[in-house]
């Protein structure tokens, strides 16, 4: 003990004041071992590896500026008269939520922009967040051990979803009332409990004058709480994996190429912040988002056409625009099929990407880590039900802006409602089997240019008249990343009958896995890539076939 | 030339020749686009007749009848009053295309403003019906701008939109755009009810509920109007909001991210 | 992390191997890594002047921002907050809200730009390899906590004491129930409140606009008029719960126009009253095409035929908006002959 208080007390006299304060915090929080493991954890770069960043800067930002409008903001639907500095509402009934809203967006000096800032933030942190997933998606970097990660960044999208909509609620205007509206007639849909469920919910009959102070709670403290947790674990797993990384000369599943975190990643992560921050604040300082004073204030009588949710919830929109208004009255009770349809569709659709890792891992048997991302051509059925599940999300935001591309496109709203109707369905198929083609296609090319090289666009002619183009070959950087992919070979059933001959029983789920792998492997969804042998003949030969 | 070949190669290339030819094909379009809207005013030079009666049976008299009394090509115009005329042919909606879509849509007006008058003087002897508003009906002055607005939301907004920017109705129909349009026109379409908008009678919509919501109108939905927080984005609402959030929102964050994540340019090898 | 004592300036070639696996090509992979390129330098690595110039350009920058932020101060305090300006191409905004944004932004960006420009042109830009473990624990630990496991699960003895076990995942299962319970007075029963509106036999129809009651003749054809029961004003508590379900649309047709004959029964003179507010989620519905008799709900398309009792023709609505029967008074105003029969808005399990 003694000799530790003496080292101690001398390298306290000795050291400048940065590492006496760093020395303290160490004793008592142990952040050396901390330092130690992550100081210079090393980041690949590549720019689709920062969307996450987008998402999380992003998320901040919302915080931020979130905390500021609470100080202005009253969660009420008390009616009162509107005497604020906005002309063409003076005198108008409306909420205390609404004529807050006004309040800070007229009165508050700086409180525009900071409205603006967060609803923009809002709208662009969950678009980084579906683009980020989708990235993650197509190259297959939600494979081991990154299953959990994937599950927390699902969440966080989904919880998202729902702050948005609880937010943009709060204004209490008329465009987000019409929404919350909607909300009650598809609680009211679902059968048995639905009409207790909208009286809980509304404290009522709808609209009552509770939903605002509701919504409220559950906008700035519920989800947001969830979610700020998951985003710490969901950081800390991507620490603790360390970044997966793009296959190249030197990179390695069993190593992270790239920039250490102090001082690249710290500069140009820290850095990112600001520039996301800044790119945000231009754009609420030009553009004009939820103007909720031209909207005027929620009343249930009133309507304006174009009424829409944010574009995160325009695919459920969509969902209940092409909807058929099917409805069932059997034994003095109604099914609202029409509305209660699209209500399960709607986390069925979130869903079907979310378990697609899962079905992966099952189909192809792998337990091995994966740190190598995949190039989305080499893994083509994975990349074609990517492209199908974006079908059917953009099918169905198209579907929820039905009347404004029947305006602007000069189309009847009954046609593109029935053109949804048929492509939601039509259309991933489509687009599922054309995705295939086009990676089975790229993966040829990747397979013509390892073995006869880069075309230079060179043309020469030889001496007995013929014109060639000039291949070059590729290096053998290039000729590595292109062939450092894994393939599978599909699963067999196994033999049908055990070792002492006993006829065994095959289950469904065997069977259906052993199908699914061919799908998944079989020579018609993969390119063999070439070998060494083939790759000498050809070299070894005349140089141009 | 070998330069250009040589970078025909180029990762980049495919984009550049996407943007090419999505340039050249909006650039065909534009080319093409405004013909159909120079002849419409070849056909005005052709027509400079005084009277209206005269107007009339060159103008109408084809679709509505020599006296007014209607045809399978165009309803009666006995008793719709001296403002529908002014409206119709005042917003350019009449003389109709003989093969119109969904909805005779506005356009140039083709008679002047006199000739108009002289159209609504003869239609409006055909039987009484709602007159063309003077202009101290429509004028901004002693409307209360905030009850406009309600009045506005409660009548209009459901098919006009919240700024008046217009929406869809059924089977290729829609609620045009209020933008732009005189006060006049706003004031007359109201009383008339034009193509399948209901109309809004003094009995139901009084003239100054009318003045009122004009005045709103020109409020918000003018060259002079103010939008605080800046680019209007169309005043349609989210579905535009969350475009530009996604084009130029999350466009700009991924170019500074595509930059931040590049390489620095190295020195070059001599 | 061996990479951190290798000097800048060693030399390429060598760098190209001390780190970053190196394999020998098989039959998985036919084409050999062949590890890390070499570095190359940056032309700030090797020319102090193009240093300098990064140097410069990052301080550039952060002045920049301390600049714009002087700017957001001097703007908030000198511009008056209801200043508009019009700026090309934007059109008419706020001068405040633009100028505090943009100083902002710059202020924000500026920093961020020089953090990533310093990261780029003058911090190291050799790339490091670093190892990665596998995340499963090595067999001897997972046999230790296997054991540590049964051990303490063993010394709880939970599982041989079954009514410790039993009674306490009783406890702990019934505790939430609490809860559940505590939420009951989030609201009152629904009853019969989604089947009764203000509507009743003698309630008068006025109008929404003029606040007067409307007699048969203010109602024209091919207009349309949107009406509330008498006694329902704007200022009264609860306005918005009472015209969520009463709002009404009137509009007069043609009587031969019309198909449905208790449409015809309930109308009075050609004017029929239909709810305002949507079977299918409530949005009031209003879009009325006065030479179609359609109506359309702006909010999910579905179109209803007034001059056929109201029936869904397009779109996700299940049934025919509720008509409203009406007459007229002594003194000759519009008036309801009862509330509407069925329960109007959205439809619900109960409705039937």
């Amino acid at each position: 003990m003694s000799t530790s208080a003496t080292n101690e007390s001398r390298s306290r006299g000795k050291a400048p004041a940065g590492e006496r304060v760093a020395d303290w915090a160490d004793g008592r929080l142990g952040i050396y071992s901390l330092a130690k493991a992550n100081m210079r954890k090393i980041f690949p770069d590549h720019w689709s590896f920062m969307l996450g960043e987008v998402c999380m800067y992003s998320f901040i930002i919302i915080i931020l500026t979130g905390v500021y409008l609470t100080l202005f903001f009253h969660p009420s639907m008390n009616e009162v008269q509107y005497h604020g500095s906005y002309v063409p509402l003076q005198g108008q009934m409306m909420s205390e939520a609404f004529s807050s809203t006004l309040h800070i967006s007229f009165d508050v000096r700086g409180g525009l922009l900071i409205r603006q800032i967060h609803h923009w933030a809002a709208l662009i942190f969950i678009a980084g967040m579906f683009v980020h997933m989708m990235r993650v998606f197509f190259t297959g970097a939600f494979r081991k051990p990154r299953e959990v990660n994937w599950l927390f960044g699902f969440l966080l999208l989904v919880l998202g979803m729902f702050t948005g909509f609880t937010g943009y609620s709060l204004p209490d205007d008329l465009l987000s009332g019409t929404g919350v509206r909607f909300m009650e007639g598809a609680v009211l849909s679902v059968p048995i409990v639905g009409t207790y469920l909208s009286f809980f919910l509304f404290g009522g009959e709808f609209p009552g004058g509770d939903f605002v102070a509701r919504f409220y709670s559950i906008h700035i403290l519920l989800l947001p709480g969830i979610m700020l947790g998951l985003m710490v674990a969901h950081l800390i797993l991507v620490f603790y994996h360390k970044h997966t990384q793009f296959a190249g000369p030197g990179k390695t599943n069993n190593n992270v190429v790239g920039m250490p975190l102090l001082p690249v990643y710290m500069a140009k992560a820290g850095g990112f912040f600001f520039l996301v921050f800044g790119v945000i604040a231009v754009i609420a300082a030009i553009a004009q988002i939820n103007p909720i004073w031209a909207m005027g204030p929620y009343r249930p009588d009133q309507v304006s056409t174009g009424a829409q949710p944010d574009w995160y919830m325009g695919f459920s929109e969509g969902l209940i625009r092409f909807m058929p208004g099917w409805e069932i009255n059997l034994w003095g009770h109604t099914l609202v099929l029409g509305v209660f349809i699209p209500l399960v569709i709607f986390p069925l659709v979130l869903v079907a990407i979310a378990v697609y890792p899962f079905i992966e891992s099952w189909v192809t048997g792998d337990t091995r880590e994966h740190h190598i991302l995949d190039r989305p051509r080499n893994a083509p059925t994975r990349t074609a039900f990517g492209v199908a599940w974006m079908t059917v999300y953009f099918t169905l935001l198209i579907g929820g802006g039905n009347d404004l591309w029947a305006t602007h496109f000069n189309l009847s709203i009954n046609a593109v409602t029935w053109f949804v109707r048929i492509f939601v369905f039509v259309g991933p198929v489509l687009t599922f089997l054309a995705t295939k083609r086009i990676c089975l296609g790229l993966q040829r090319r990747d397979k013509d240019k390892v073995l006869h090289g880069r075309e230079t666009g060179i043309i020469k002619r030889l001496p007995h008249g013929e014109f060639i183009e000039v291949h070059e070959p590729l290096s053998q950087e290039q000729l590595h990343t292109l062939t450092a992919h894994e393939q599978y070979t599909p699963a067999e059933i196994g033999p049908a009958v055990d070792e002492n001959g006993v006829e065994r029983k095959v289950k469904g789920a065997e069977k259906l896995r052993a199908k699914l792998s061919r799908a998944y492997f079989d020579e018609d969804s993969q390119i063999p890539k070439p070998t060494v042998e083939e790759y000498k003949e050809i070299t070894s030969g005349h140089g141009h076939h | 030339m070998k330069k250009l070949s040589a970078r025909r190669r180029h990762p980049l290339a495919a984009v550049v020749v996407l943007l090419l030819a999505l340039a050249a094909t909006g650039g065909l379009y534009a080319a093409f686009a405004p013909a159909s809207k120079a002849q419409a005013d070849e056909t005005s030079q052709s027509l400079s007749i005084e009277e209206g009666k005269k107007l009339y049976e060159v103008g109408c008299a084809s679709c509505h009848g020599s006296g007014g009394q209607g045809s399978s090509d165009g309803p009666s115009l006995v008793g719709v009053g001296s403002a529908a005329v002014d409206f119709q042919v005042g917003t350019g909606r009449m003389p109709a295309a003989t093969s119109q879509g969904a909805q005779v849509p506005r356009k140039k007006a083709i008679y002047s403003q006199a000739e108009i008058d002289q159209l609504a003087a003869y239609i409006a002897s055909l039987g009484a019906g709602p007159a063309k508003p003077t202009s101290e009906q429509y004028s901004k002055d002693g409307a209360d701008i905030a009850k406009g607005g309600e009045l506005f939301r409660t009548n209009c907004a459901q098919c006009h939109n919240f700024t008046g920017k217009g929406g869809a109705l059924t089977k290729g129909k829609y609620a045009p755009t209020l933008e732009g349009v005189a006060p006049k026109h706003i004031y007359e379409a109201m009383l008339t009810g034009p193509q399948n908008m209901p109309s809004f009678p003094d009995t139901t919509l009084s003239e100054q509920n009318k003045k009122d919501i004009i005045a709103y109108l020109h409020a918000i939905d003018s060259g002079e109007s103010t939008n605080p927080g800046g680019l209007e984005l169309g005043g349609l609402g989210p579905v535009t909001e969350g475009l530009f959030a996604w084009i130029f929102g999350l466009g700009a964050l991924i170019a500074v991210a595509v930059w931040v994540a590049a390489r620095t340019a190295k020195a070059k090898k001599s | 992390m061996s990479s951190q004592d290798i000097p800048e300036e060693n030399l390429p070639s060598e760098q190209g191997t001390a780190h970053g696996a190196v394999s020998v090509a098989d039959e998985k992979h036919p084409f050999a890594d062949p590890g890390l390129p070499p570095h190359e330098h940056r032309i700030q690595d090797i020319d102090e002047r193009a240093a300098r110039r990064s140097e410069r350009a990052v301080a550039l920058l952060f002045t920049l921002s301390m600049l714009a932020t002087v700017g957001f101060i001097v703007s908030y305090v000198a511009i008056p907050h209801d200043k508009d300006i019009f700026v090309f191409p934007i059109g008419h905004l706020s001068a405040l809200n633009f100028a505090l944004g943009l100083t902002l932004g710059v202020a924000l960006f500026c920093i961020g730009a020089g953090a990533v420009h310093w990261a780029r042109t003058l911090m190291s830009d050799v790339e490091v390899a670093d190892d990665r473990h596998a995340i499963a624990a090595p067999e001897d630990v997972r046999a230790k906590v296997h054991a540590d496991f049964k051990q303490g699960a063993k010394e709880s003895a939970l599982g041989r004491r079954k009514l410790i076990r039993n009674t306490m995942f009783g406890a702990l299962a019934l505790v939430p129930l609490s809860g559940v319970m505590l939420l009951r007075d989030l609201g009152p029963l629904p009853g019969d409140k989604l089947r009764h509106t203000m509507w009743a036999k003698g309630k008068r129809l006025v109008n929404m606009n003029t606040n007067l009651p409307l007699r048969p003749s203010d109602v024209a054809v091919g207009s349309l008029t949107f009406a509330k029961p008498d006694g329902l004003e704007e200022t009264d508590e609860d306005f918005q719960t009472q015209i969520a379900k009463a709002a009404l649309m009137i509009v007069r047709l043609q009587p031969d126009n019309i198909k449905d004959k208790r449409e015809l029964d309930w109308s009075h003179e050609g004017i029929v009253a239909f709810s305002k507010i949507c079977t299918h989620v409530g949005c009031p519905i209003s879009l009325y095409e006065q030479q179609t008799h359609h109506v359309l709900c702006p909010c999910h398309q579905s179109t209803f035929d007034l001059s056929d009792g109201a029936r869904v023709i397009f779109g996700p609505a299940g049934h025919a908006l509720p008509q409203l029967h009406i007459g007229v008074d002594d003194e000759g105003y519009l008036q309801a002959l009862g509330d509407f029969e069925e329960p109007v808005g959205p439809a619900f399990w109960e409705r039937g």
